[in-house]
């Protein structure tokens, strides 16, 4: 190798903005956390034999019964909330990030394959990607959240069919610039099978933009898994998601036991940020014209 | 040169390749309502004729813009052509149908730009490899001697095979791109301006590279330039391009000696001579006009609104390649 690998030039360049290099922590933080939740969190909040209902709706720092204390106090169900949130940022990030996955493999194969044949088989991919972004992403989930029941597939089933659309229209638009260059009419008069040419040539090549479509996407689909879960369309009460968390305080609200909601939607909102403002990066430098 | 063979290795019949832009769904009702839509058909090869013998050397040549990467590209099976074929020994380069797939591996292709025509993102062993892998030329456990044996060929060490395109300067990456194409065990080579993008020190090396796998290979080669004095040194025979249609055919030598059509006498005389045989310094004289625009090509002869000796019949009728051996699409040939 005659230069730093692109990944080792990449990181180089991340590392001059430290407020990315600060966020990126946190979400390997959060990520690591919610990894291994099972193992740090004080309680198991679906053990409901080990929930004492006297403890319920306790401020935060509350000594419970058994002897322990609640950091950030407990919910009406006596549940410990740190406990209980670091058991829903685990939920929602393997929500998001398996939803963000495959909604990528989705519809980047689309829009590379649209972008590749043109024609009808372009225009018809195209027509109903379009259809389906002219909807808000939520009103489609909310859908079909509602039509295919509860539980985590279904949930990922909706969550994958609101957002694939995304990662299609910038495969599809990616692909198309790298349909017109030589090496993919290297590659035709070979000839390759087109899957080849599809998945080995000209999708590698897209990968930059759908980097940073798939980390937006992550952040979005962990927010509209939250917002599914506080309507009560999203994941069973049996497994909490920081939204369900949140949706249970949020009764509690106005009778001064703000913790139950706030520290569940504190710390989605610090996810959330923290993703976005990697992703902003990673699109920042990506993007030549954003180049200084 | 004399002797004919029995049949030539390509032919190119009547092909013509238009490239029409997509016609939007408002324009489709707008011209069934009867309104005049514009129609912005390029017209980059127009029905064009050629045959290319075993072994031979073709030169295509033209201004840039005449439609010769285009028909180097019909030929090559990567577009298709809109009317007429190309073939190898009789079998169509192009399979049939909506979207058509060239079908024979027998014809490869050499691009203009080495820096665009290999994948950023895949090791030159593997860019080198993965044709003859998917057509079984060679099995999976000697693929890796097998694209050293190609590398070697083309004058790179065999270590190469690890590297990535942007770690090779420009001569280097045609060469890559010469052993992606002979590693397919061609026929026929498609080289469309293969050193137009180098250096001049380099061109030489890349020449003389083609000349000895030429030779090594019993190679059959297309090659398309707009360089003269390139053409003039590889090619047997050259065949001059002007908007589309082929319009002198002939061996090099003649070609270049003694021209039948204006077009190809106007393009020698705008080579830049330094030095002429009478030892005088000579201005070289420009074609006049610009070419005109493949989407309205002029009626009769193309050349004629550049050409000095054009008359009226040259305005409406469109001349017909005609004369042996060395055929001209002109009204009014030059005299020899």
């Amino acid at each position: 190798m005659d230069s730093a690998s692109p990944v080792a030039r990449f990181w180089d360049e991340f590392k001059t903005n430290r407020i990315a290099v600060a966020a990126l922590g946190v979400v390997l933080l959060i990520g690591t956390l919610a990894l291994i939740s099972p193992l740090i969190s004080p309680q198991n909040p679906y053990d409901l034999s080990r929930l004492v209902l006297m403890d319920a709706r306790r401020p935060p720092g509350y000594v419970g019964s058994n002897g322990f204390t609640h950091w950030l106090g407990t919910d009406a169900q006596g549940r410990d909330l740190l406990s209980a949130i670091l058991y829903g940022l685990r939920i929602s990030i393997q929500v998001g990030v398996i939803a963000g996955g495959i909604a990528f493999v989705v519809g980047a194969t689309l829009g590379a394959f649209a972008a590749y044949f043109g024609g009808r088989i372009e225009a018809l991919i195209m027509r109903i990607i379009d259809l389906q972004l002219s909807f808000p992403a939520i009103l489609l989930a909310l859908v079909l959240a509602a039509l295919l029941g509860q539980g985590k597939w279904p949930l990922i089933a909706a969550l994958v069919t609101a957002q694939y659309a995304y990662f299609a229209r910038t495969a599809h638009g990616a692909a198309s610039t790298e349909r017109s260059k030589d090496y993919v009419d290297a590659a035709l008069s070979t000839p390759l099978a087109a899957r080849r040419v599809v998945f080995r040539h000209i999708l590698p090549n897209c990968l930059p933009p759908l980097i940073v479509v798939a980390t937006v996407q992550i952040a979005n689909s962990i927010a509209l898994e939250a917002t599914l879960s506080f309507l009560g369309l999203g994941l069973p009460v049996t497994e909490p998601s920081l939204g369900m968390l949140i949706a249970n305080g949020f009764q509690y609200m106005l009778s001064g036991r703000y913790w139950i909601s706030i520290y569940p939607g504190v710390a989605l909102i610090v996810l959330i940020v923290a993703i976005n403002l990697v992703g902003d990066q990673i699109r920042d430098q990506l993007n030549p014209r954003l180049r200084r | 040169m004399n002797v004919p063979a029995a049949r030539p290795l390509v032919e190119v019949q009547d092909v013509s390749k238009r490239f029409t832009p997509h016609v939007s769904i408002g324009e489709r009702i707008a011209a069934m309502l009867g309104s005049p839509v514009e129609t912005r058909t390029v017209h980059a090869v127009d029905n064009v004729s050629f045959a290319i013998r075993k072994g031979e050397v073709l030169g295509l040549v033209g201004e840039s813009g005449c439609g010769k990467s285009t028909l180097g590209r019909v030929v090559a099976g990567i577009h298709p052509p809109s009317e007429g074929r190309a073939s190898i020994e009789g079998v169509a380069v192009m399979g049939e149908g909506r979207t058509p797939l060239k079908t024979t591996t027998r014809i490869q292709m050499v691009f203009q730009d080495p820096f665009a025509s290999l994948d950023p993102r895949v090791r030159i062993g593997d860019t080198i490899g993965e044709g003859p892998l998917a057509h079984g030329l060679v099995a999976k456990a000697d693929v890796q001697a097998y694209v050293a044996r190609w590398l070697t060929a083309v004058g790179l060490p065999a270590e190469a095979a690890g590297r990535f395109p942007h770690q090779f300067s420009g001569g280097q990456r045609q060469r890559v791109a010469i052993a992606r194409a002979l590693a397919m065990q061609p026929d026929v080579l498609v080289c469309d301006e293969p050193v137009a993008s180098l250096d001049v020190s380099i061109q030489a090396q890349i020449i003389n590279l083609f000349l000895k796998l030429r030779r090594e290979l019993d190679l059959t080669m297309l090659f398309i330039s707009h360089d003269l004095g390139v053409v003039r040194h590889i090619c047997d025979r050259v065949a001059i391009m002007y908007l589309g249609r082929i319009v002198e055919l002939g061996a090099a030598a003649d070609i270049f000696e003694r021209p039948r059509h204006p077009y190809t006498r106007a393009l020698l005389d705008s080579v830049p001579k330094l030095v002429t045989a009478s030892d005088e310094l000579v201005t070289f004289k420009p074609i006049q006009g610009e070419l005109p625009s493949p989407l309205s090509p002029p009626p009769g002869c193309h050349f004629h609104l550049r050409c000095p000796h054009a008359r009226e019949r040259c305005r409406v009728e469109v001349p017909r390649l005609e004369g042996d051996p060395q055929p001209a699409a002109c009204h009014y040939p030059l005299a020899p």
